[in-house]
């Protein structure tokens, strides 16, 4: 007969009995379960609440997109395309909204990169929008935490109506009324904050023609 | 409806689910963990392990079982992501580089949940569901099993033993962790967080770009991150982004389960001492803080003080529409008053004063609620604490529910309390005393030096949430705070184990008119002076340093 393993031997493959016991429970079935389940039961949001226009997969209505106009030389600046909604400014990836770099600026309060950043962006989105400076809510100016937040306040989608509604020669009541139609309330009332989701909003926009 | 009475409905609606789980999930929690029986799925567990679910173990002999598997544990994550892209659903990526598996491995045995690495650009889909999430259940489960061993220490007399690890962590995960997660994944699912098996698909955007969109099994590691205050998030981003948390209800949910176990564990302590007022008396301690921490966070964020915040009109710099500032300052204060460390906001942006909380908040010892399990012993020994500053006043040895508290018990107790920010202060002084290792800040002056001090906090304290702006990917940064998680999660297990050992030895000695009462607001009100003055104050000089710097600047 063999000899008997040390303790300490044995103690440590005790643990690891454990661990891939539960590695198979918790770590395969477990999650399969889930996936099955979703896929059955929420294939829509189990799959990442895709939208189509056309019929054509065009992104998620949870993750927001960039409206910038096309581009030639690929190493040129993003130019917010006027004919679409904005969303706010992104840290993710070097253009904004890359998923596969979600994430936030990480600078400070008192930073003077992001102070500066934030005046900059005042500016500019007064003059494309044609308002204001000071009429430029704070998401509008600011970058969110994932750097891929579909929303913005109704405010800002307002403030957006008269851009948008000219360089599509569109009624400004009727783009008004698009916006109105997407404000989403607190959850419950009281959970979160009132928004306008860009992606469903450009969406319906485009449908409209 | 104005924004201050919503943040305020959405805070009491969860103060009132979790007063609502408080008695059942507290007593189920005690049934698991004193009940004789077995479940008929778990004898052929223990069969499969090799272990006697009969045989009760030493605090030693439990000690050395807690360490035995921690160390497997971080040795076969450490491998599988060594090894990931031989596996299926690597998604393509290589190997994860040693460095950041080896401090991958200790944050997430650790419980801690820090991440130098960026989900969606390393880890594979197998690592994360067989290698991460396996250890966000075993993490949490392994938390309260150390805890069940301190009140045993008060419930049982003249034995030299305290319980079996294997069974309690069997049964902790059989069920508790595991059916909670299976209920809850599937209502996450439900209400938009991902979950398949899909590598990321490229697509055209409306505008006519490409945007590349993220698969996963997201819901499933998504609960029990929460559940087991874990945090760390399947991507980088983590409760921030909208695949993980999609809305403002998903984010309510998500701070409900972070913190119910640890609110409810009072409970299962009252219940086995056998006098529930004792429960109270410490949950009323636990929710006295977390009731003030997320007052003040809210407060602050509120306020928007910073110049880049007042030029924007609003603390909305790295937190998300949908959720706004009362939603992201509840989850900030919740997840660092527990061990969770999952965000929803990035803190690097938060206020000064408000950044300062939540830092504060983990330098408290993440007791309010804390971790599951690492709360409640970590306000138990502070409840040692305050009973013998209590005793020193009155001239009287002091006794908890009946136990002597001698010169080794206190020696136990001032050893754990002395630990964590003996680590946190020599590790930020020996970072910010390197020019190289300072290079890691993003921001500069006070702002910076919180960084670091946030860095070294939430590693010791197993919070996982970061300053993110700091650059922690260098071998130095992973290798340091890997050894800081292990050594803030393991030492202060090895002083909670010896002081339950020594504890249930004792004889009880019967309650007398001179006995202080551990139950009442007098009490109450002591321990939570004890908390600030003896955890807090141990902090001031640092944090004068940074967050109050920079945030009583004009």
């Amino acid at each position: 007969m063999a000899k008997p393993l040390p303790p300490l031997v044995r103690l440590h493959l005790t643990g690891l009995r454990l661990l891939l016991v539960f590695t198979v429970i918790c770590g395969i079935a477990y999650p399969l379960l889930i996936t099955g389940i979703g896929e059955l039961i929420f294939p829509g949001q189990a799959n990442g609440s895709q939208v189509r226009l056309n019929g054509r997969v065009v992104g998620s209505s949870l993750l927001g997109q960039n409206f910038t106009l096309r581009r030639i030389d690929p190493k040129a600046p993003s130019v917010p395309d006027p004919r679409w909604f904005q969303p706010r400014p992104s840290a993710a990836g070097a253009d904004g909204y890359d998923p596969t770099a979600s994430g936030a600026s990480n600078l400070g309060p008192n930073d003077t990169g992001l102070t500066k950043t934030v005046q900059a962006r005042r500016l500019a989105i007064a003059l494309f929008d044609g308002v204001r400076p000071s009429s430029v809510p704070p998401d509008a100016v600011t970058g969110s935490g994932s750097g891929l937040d579909p929303d913005i306040s109704p405010a800002y989608a307002y403030e957006q109506v008269n851009r948008v509604a000219h360089s599509r020669r569109l009624p400004v009541a009727t783009v008004r009324a698009l916006v109105a139609d997407h404000v989403d309330g607190r959850v419950l009332g009281f959970l979160g904050q009132q928004r306008v989701n860009v992606v469903a909003l450009n969406l319906a926009l485009a449908r409209l023609g | 409806m104005n924004p201050t009475l919503a943040g305020f409905l959405q805070a009491l609606l969860l103060v009132a689910a979790l007063a609502a789980s408080y008695r059942p999930l507290g007593d189920y929690i005690a049934r698991i963990l004193t009940g004789p029986r077995h479940l008929r799925v778990e004898r052929p567990l223990y069969k499969l392990i090799g272990v006697d679910p009969a045989a009760d173990q030493t605090w030693y002999a439990y000690l050395r079982s807690v360490l035995a598997f921690s160390a497997i544990s971080v040795l076969f994550l450490y491998l599988f992501q060594r090894i990931q892209n031989h596996l299926w659903l690597s998604l393509g990526f290589p190997a994860v580089p040693a460095p950041t598996a080896w401090n991958t491995a200790a944050s997430f045995v650790t419980n801690t949940n820090w991440q130098s690495y960026s989900g969606e650009q390393t880890m594979g889909h197998l690592v994360q569901m067989a290698g991460l999430a396996v250890q966000n259940f075993l993490s949490a489960a392994v938390g309260i099993a150390v805890v069940a061993t301190l009140i045993r220490g008060f419930t049982r007399t003249e034995t030299d033993r305290v319980g079996n690890f294997w069974v309690d962590l069997t049964r902790l995960l059989v069920r508790l962790l595991l059916p909670v997660s299976l209920v809850f994944a599937v209502v996450l699912v439900a209400s938009g967080v991902v979950e398949n098996l899909h590598a990321a698909q490229t697509i055209h955007t409306i505008a006519g770009g490409t945007q590349s969109l993220p698969g996963g099994p997201v819901a499933s590691q998504e609960v029990i991150k929460e559940l087991g205050t874990n945090g760390g998030g399947f991507y980088n981003a983590n409760s921030a982004h909208p695949f993980e948390n999609p809305t403002a209800w998903t984010n309510w949910l998500e701070i409900y389960l972070l913190l119910v176990i640890s609110f409810a564990l009072p409970r299962t302590f009252g219940r086995m001492v056998g006098d529930n007022r004792q429960g109270y008396a410490i949950v009323s301690v636990m929710t006295l803080y977390w009731v003030v921490s997320a007052s003040l966070m809210t407060f602050f964020e509120w306020q928007h003080h910073g110049t880049a915040l007042q030029a924007a009109g609003g603390a909305m710099e790295g937190k998300e529409v949908r959720l706004g500032i009362a939603a992201s300052s509840l989850f900030a204060s919740s997840t660092t008053l527990t061990s969770t460390g999952a965000v929803n906001a990035a803190h690097d942006s938060l206020t000064p004063l408000g950044g300062g909380i939540a830092v504060f908040d983990m330098m408290l010892g993440e007791i309010a609620p804390g971790g599951t399990g690492s709360g409640l012993y970590g306000i138990l020994v502070l409840a040692i604490v305050t009973v013998f500053v209590a005793g020193l006043m009155v001239g009287r040895t002091p006794e908890y529910l009946g136990k002597k508290l001698s010169a080794r018990e206190m020696k136990f107790a001032s050893l754990y309390i002395l630990t964590t920010p003996a680590i946190v202060l020599i590790g930020t002084g020996v970072a910010m005393s390197f020019k190289a290792e300072r290079a890691a800040m993003l921001n500069s002056g006070a702002h910076g030096f919180t960084e670091v001090l946030y860095a070294f906090t939430s590693a010791a304290n197993n919070n996982g949430s970061a300053f993110a702006g700091l650059t922690v990917t260098s071998d130095w940064w992973n290798t340091t705070l890997g050894l800081v998680m292990l050594f803030g999660r393991f030492l202060p297990m090895v002083f909670v184990l010896a002081l339950a050992g020594s504890l249930a030895r004792q004889k009880p000695i019967p309650s007398t008119a001179g006995t202080l009462h551990t139950h009442d607001p007098l009490f109450v009100g002591m321990l939570s002076g004890v908390v600030l003055i003896v955890v807090g104050l141990t902090y001031f000089p640092a944090l004068a340093l940074g967050p109050l710097a920079e945030g009583l600047h004009k």
